[in-house]
Order: structure tokens, then C-alpha cells, then sequence
């Protein structure tokens, strides 16, 4: 075990870093691989002076392969190891995507191999990253049954829920925002903590309206909450935290308090998680409903480069007041 | 060393035992080829008929501690490893007593209690995994080698590029077989990659390797010996490419006429179970009697599998939802 750390103030990418770190050195059978996290720490520096601390065995720089990086740590797993793979931008899982559904998906379904294995994937827009650093890829793998996915909104969260991933025995891809990389900071407890994977948080109460949101639109609908508080009405804002599997309980208990529901991501609008979660609560909670089912998601359009259409096509907190207000008339 | 010579070192017991995994293999794939046109068995019927050396050369080559990843022609594989001809044909039949309990079909099977990666129909996924099983060896300083199979179509896929690179960039003890049975399906070989030798993609990756005949158990036998002995001692992977041919269709429904038939008439006299038969005969190893005395060891061993397999029981349907997930209690292998 390492021993406790003073309380202090970490980013959430520190909250990464020290899940990983924490993580490493209470189970020798954690490793890291993935492009250039060894001595150059990876591209967003998450596992800096890692290689040096736990040896190049433990830290691999693979080839560029993502395929053959998933398949690898797919096999390690099954050996007994905890692989986490790094990719470098989520939007590159899209060349794992076959090792990901076929293999580590399948696998303990078809022949009962565990695969205990993450997949840290930086994904998210608002950054100026374009159409090929930009992406939410969850929805991809939202309809591939035997994955587990998280998406942390917060530093403690991050911590969290990494450290649960790598505690569970299933393939878990972990999406972690870059936008809230080093724009959030929280003083984290010194004790070792996770979060279940499995549960939302209601990460503020209110009376009219749920918005059930997850990642960096949670930080959206706060805002939009502390605008319409103004205005008298109250919103509840659940976080998923967890993708797969949802935690329906929590969802349908706040709707069933608000009676209105504002689903709200920053994947495309078309497909994604809050038409299945539109379609949970319309069969759950329809005699509790006062009004309809809203989505506020990005346009069904690849993420755009340029500045001006990057915040045109972004969520944004007038969407979500807007959203808010038209269902608060009913 | 020529494998004619090589084959002088190999124990009597050992050459016998590979002749009856080479017989078990073929019966049992007759058999199940036999429940096939009865209508008997759900989905399709892949087979190594031909090719049966391959498979059981190379998984007696292996140690007890070590890890195979078959592909879809290595039926000897799983019967070398422990799974039973009765676990098999359940399986094909889509029973509870198979190893995957009926989700999922034919040699879509694995056992990691037994050493056994599952396969997986996607052609090459598993070569990366292989390559993932060496690292968790190399990792953690074990003497543990991993082999796995795929056929020449299967090389062209991205993943047998990504794991042999990564194989061979990490020098991981893993041995990558490659059944070159001429034929992908219906694609013939030159329409699959623009070299004569599978073996010359091993040159790219910085990987010794070898052409091997593959209707010879011996020949593939002692070169994976080699093989895994060099991955073993840290000397990394190595690509041994088996020269055969797939005696029958693609699938038991594939009526193969794409295939010259003046091919399988030449390749016919070069029947692997035919050649071991020779070659025990040659060494003073067996005589007619012993033969026979495998021909009827194996046949019952194959009724009392179909038995076995009849009278499993079908899974129950609400068992489709149980497994998705592993739960928090399971236990690393
Ligand atoms: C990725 C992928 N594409 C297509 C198929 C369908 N398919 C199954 S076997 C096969 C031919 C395989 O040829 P080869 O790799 O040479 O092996 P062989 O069957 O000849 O032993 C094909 C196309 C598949 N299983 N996987």
C-alpha cells in the first residue's frame, strides 16, 4: 500500500494519474501500455515519471496499433494481469473497435474468460481538437453488451471510478473529458475510496426538472441550474457517472419527483445514450410525466474545427435554459 | 536438420500418440460431418481433414503450463488439450455439456482451466490476444510460451500485422503458425497476397521463419519444438508457415469446385494420417495390429462422445442472459 497522502488539491487529470499511480503500487498485476506514456509520459502527461517508477515492463510504449494494443491487453488479462491501455485520443478506438465488440465483449459470455481490463480513452470537444480529436465515441459502444462504461464528471469521480474500473473483472472503458482536465480541481480524501461503477449522483437537487447528463455537460446543466434558480425554477441534475450498466433506479426516481426530463450530451443527438434513456423513462414513468421527453445533444454532424462552428455545434447552457423553460410551462 | 532425421529423436510413445490424435481428429470430424448431412447439427461444419498434423504437431509440442490459441482447423488442438470428442460434438449441437454451454457453436471453443484461448470467428483477433497472453509471461519473467494458428487468408488481416510487429518489437515467447491450405474460402492464394511464401511477411517484422511441410507430424512437431524451445529461453517469436491443403470445402455445405480436382488427387497421396502410417511402419514403431488397435480405441471413443453429447441436456432459454458479465467473485485464472 502506498501510505495516505496529505489532503490537497488535484486536477482531474492528477485524480488520473494518482488512481493509476495508486492503483500500480497495491497490485503488481496493473500495467499501462499504450503510445508514448513511457518517458514521454503520454500525450497529455497523465503518466509522467510512471516508467521510471514502475520499469518499462509495466509502462509499455507500444507500436501504433490500436487494435493490437486492445488484443494484447485482452490476452494479458485472461492471464491474470489488470492492463490499462491508453488511448491516445478516443477518437482512435475506433481501430480497436473489433478487438473491443468481438473479443473482450463476447468473451466471458461465450467460454466464461474473464477480461479485467480498461481502456482510458480522452474523449470530448471544446478543445479545437476537430473532427479527429474531438469525438464521443460512447455510443458506439453503448449497444455492445458485456462492456462496462464510466464517464467522470468530476476529480473525485475521476479518481474514483478509474480505481473501480481497474477493481472490476470486466472490460471497462473509461471516457475521461478533456475539457475538464485542468480546468477542475477538488481537495480529494486521503484514504483509499472508489466509486461504484453502476451509480448516479444527483449532483443537485431540485423540485421541477431532471436533466440527466453525464461528463462535461454536467458543468453545463449546474450552470443553467444557478441561471433558472433565478427565475424560481429548480433543477435536479443527475449524473450517470456510469454508462453501462445505467443506474435506472436513480434516473426514474428523480423523474418521478420532477415529472420533466432533459436528457443532455455532448455525442450527436441521433442514436445516442439519451434516446435510451428517453425511451427508459417514457416506458418507466410515463403516468408520472407533465410534459414531453427533451434531448439536447450535438448536431448530427462530425465535430467541426473552426472555432465559431465548434461552438455552434457544443451544447451549450442557453440550450439547455431554453429547454428548461419551454418545459417549465407545462 | 532435415525433419526425416529430426524425427529419430522423437520417443516411440510420443509418434504414437500424435497417430491417434491425427485418427481421433479425423473421426471425430467424420463423424460430426456424418451428424451434419443427417440434419443433425446447428450451423456450419468446419474441418481439418487433411490438415490434421498441423494441429497436433504443434499442441504436443507445447508443455503442460503453456498456452495454445487455435484457429478453425485445429481440431486436435482441443482434443490434445482435454476437451473430449462428447464436449465437442455437444457443442455442435448446441448443448449445455459444451464448453461454451450452448452460446456459442462449432470450434468457437476455449477452456483456460485447459490452456485453450477461446476462437473467435473473426479471422486474426486472436493473434493479438496470443500476443497479449506472451506479454503477461515476459511481464512477469514466467518460461511460459503461448502458440497460435491462423490460415493464409487470415494474414492479411491488420491484426496478424499488429501482433506480429508488436510480438516481434517486444521479442514475446510466442509462436505464430500459419495454415497455408492454399485456399481462403474460395480465394486462392495468389489473389490473396502477391508473394509465393506466407513465410516472407515474417521477414518484415524481423522474425525468423520457416516453411514446414504440414502433412508431416513430425516435420510440424519438431519445428515447433524448436520454436517454442528458442521462445522459451527469451529468443522471441518465430512464423512457421505449414504447406497443406484443404481436402474439403470451405465448409461441409461448399462444394469445393473451384479447387482442381487433378490438386486433390496429388495432395491425397500426401494424406497426414497416410504419411505417419508410413513413417511409424518405416521406424519399427507399429504394425498393421497396432494400427487397427487405434482405428478401434478411436471409434469407440467417438460413439460414446455422441452418446454422451445426445443425451446432455439443451440449455434452458432464460440461460441466453446469464454470463454477460464476469461477476466480482470470480477468481483470476
Ligand atoms: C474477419 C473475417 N472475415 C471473414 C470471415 C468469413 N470467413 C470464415 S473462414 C474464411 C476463409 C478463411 O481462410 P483462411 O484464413 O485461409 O483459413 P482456412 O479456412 O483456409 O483454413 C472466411 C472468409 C471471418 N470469419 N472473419
Amino acid at each position: 500500500m502506498t501510505t495516505a497522502a496529505p489532503p490537497h488539491e488535484v486536477t482531474y487529470l492528477e485524480a488520473i494519474s494518482e488512481a493509476l499511480d495508486e492503483e500500480m503500487s497495491r497490485d503488481d498485476s496493473v500495467f499501462l501500455l499504450g503510445e508514448d506514456i513511457g518517458p514521454y509520459g503520454g500525450a497529455f502527461r497523465i503518466t509522467e515519471g510512471f516508467q521510471k517508477k514502475y520499469g518499462e515492463w509495466r509502462v509499455l510504449d507500444t507500436p501504433l496499433a490500436e487494435s493490437g494494443i486492445v488484443g494484447a491487453a485482452i490476452g494479458a488479462a485472461m492471464m491474470g494481469m489488470r492492463p490499462v491501455v491508453e488511448m491516445q485520443f478516443a477518437d482512435f478506438i475506433s481501430c480497436a473497435f473489433d478487438q473491443i465488440t468481438e473479443v473482450a465483449a463476447k468473451n466471458h459470455y461465450r467460454w466464461g474468460a474473464a477480461v479485467p481490463m480498461v481502456i482510458r480513452a480522452p474523449f470530448g470537444g471544446g478543445v479545437h481538437g476537430g473532427p479527429f480529436h474531438s469525438e464521443c465515441p460512447e455510443g458506439w459502444f453503448f449497444h455492445s453488451p458485456g462492456l462496462k462504461l464510466v464517464a467522470p464528471s468530476t476529480p473525485y469521480d475521476a479518481k474514483g471510478l478509474l480505481k473501480a474500473a481497474i477493481r472490476d473483472n470486466n472490460p471497462v472503458i473509461y471516457f475521461e473529458h478533456k475539457f475538464l482536465y485542468r480546468r477542475l480541481k477538488a481537495v480529494l480524501p486521503t484514504e483509499d475510496y472508489i466509486v461504484p461503477i453502476g451509480k448516479a449522483e444527483v449532483k443537485r437537487i431540485g423540485r421541477d426538472i431532471s436533466v440527466i447528463t453525464y461528463g462535461a455537460m454536467v458543468h453545463l446543466a449546474l450552470e443553467a441550474a444557478d441561471l433558472l434558480a433565478k427565475e424560481g425554477t429548480e433543477l435536479e441534475v443527475v449524473d450517470l457517472r456510469t454508462l453501462i450498466p445505467l443506474d435506472k433506479q436513480t434516473i426514474f426516481e428523480s423523474v418521478r419527483k420532477t415529472s420533466k426530463a432533459i436528457m443532455l450530451h455532448e455525442d450527436n443527438k441521433t442514436g445516442g445514450i439519451g434516446a435510451e434513456v428517453a425511451a427508459l423513462v417514457a416506458e418507466e414513468c410515463f403516468d408520472c410525466l407533465d410534459g414531453p421527453i427533451l434531448r439536447i445533444a450535438a448536431p448530427d454532424t462530425p465535430v467541426p474545427f473552426s472555432t465559431t462552428l465548434e461552438e455552434f455545434f457544443l451544447p451549450k447552457v442557453v440550450d439547455v435554459v431554453a429547454a428548461a423553460r419551454k418545459l417549465a410551462a407545462y | 536438420m532435415e525433419a526425416a532425421d529430426a524425427v529419430k529423436d522423437i520417443k516411440r510413445a510420443d509418434l504414437l500418440q500424435m497417430y491417434y490424435y491425427l485418427r481421433l481428429t479425423r473421426a471425430l470430424e467424420d463423424r460430426v460431418t456424418a451428424l451434419y448431412r443427417q440434419g443433425r447439427i446447428m450451423g456450419g461444419v468446419y474441418t481439418s481433414n487433411g490438415m490434421e498434423a498441423i494441429a497436433v504437431g504443434y499442441s504436443s509440442a507445447v508443455g503442460r503450463n503453456d498456452i495454445i490459441a487455435p484457429y478453425h482447423r485445429d481440431m486436435g488442438a482441443f482434443l490434445i488439450r482435454g476437451i473430449t470428442p462428447g464436449e465437442v460434438i455437444a457443442q455442435y449441437l448446441g448443448k449445455r455439456t459444451g464448453p461454451t454451454k450452448g452460446k456459442d457453436g462449432n470450434v468457437h471453443m476455449g477452456d483456460l482451466k485447459r490452456g485453450v484461448i477461446g476462437f473467435v470467428s473473426h479471422l486474426a483477433d486472436n493473434l493479438p490476444v496470443a500476443t497479449g497472453v506472451a506479454l503477461a509471461f515476459k511481464i512477469r519473467r514466467e518460461s511460459r510460451v503461448v502458440v497460435t494458428n491462423t490460415g493464409d487468408g487470415g494474414t492479411s488481416r491488420g491484426d496478424f500485422h499488429e501482433a506480429m510487429n508488436f510480438a516481434a518489437v517486444r521479442k514475446l515467447p510466442v509462436v505464430f503458425f500459419c495454415n497455408n491450405n492454399q485456399y481462403a474460402y474460395s480465394t486462392p492464394l495468389h489473389l490473396q497476397m502477391a508473394i509465393p511464401d506466407v513465410v516472407d511477411r515474417a521477414k518484415a517484422y524481423g522474425m525468423p521463419g520457416e516453411i514446414v511441410d504440414g502433412n508431416d507430424v513430425a516435420a510440424v512437431y519438431v519445428a515447433a519444438q524448436r520454436a517454442v524451445r528458442r521462445a522459451r529461453a527469451g529468443g522471441g517469436p518465430t512464423f512457421l508457415e505449414c504447406k497443406t491443403m484443404r481436402m474439403h470445402g470451405h465448409s461441409e455445405h461448399d462444394s469445393a469446385k473451384y479447387v482442381p480436382r487433378e490438386l486433390l488427387e496429388e495432395w491425397k497421396k500426401k494424406d497426414p494420417i497416410l504419411k505417419a502410417e508410413q513413417m511409424l511402419t518405416k521406424l519399427g514403431y507399429a504394425d498393421a495390429g497396432t494400427l487397427h488397435e487405434v482405428e478401434e480405441r478411436v471409434k469407440k471413443e467417438i460413439e460414446a462422445g455422441v452418446e454422451f453429447a445426445e443425451q446432455s441436456p439443451m440449455p434452458e432459454g432464460p440461460e441466453a442472459l446469464e454470463g454477460v458479465f464476469a461477476s466480482d467473485e470470480e477468481v483470476k485464472p
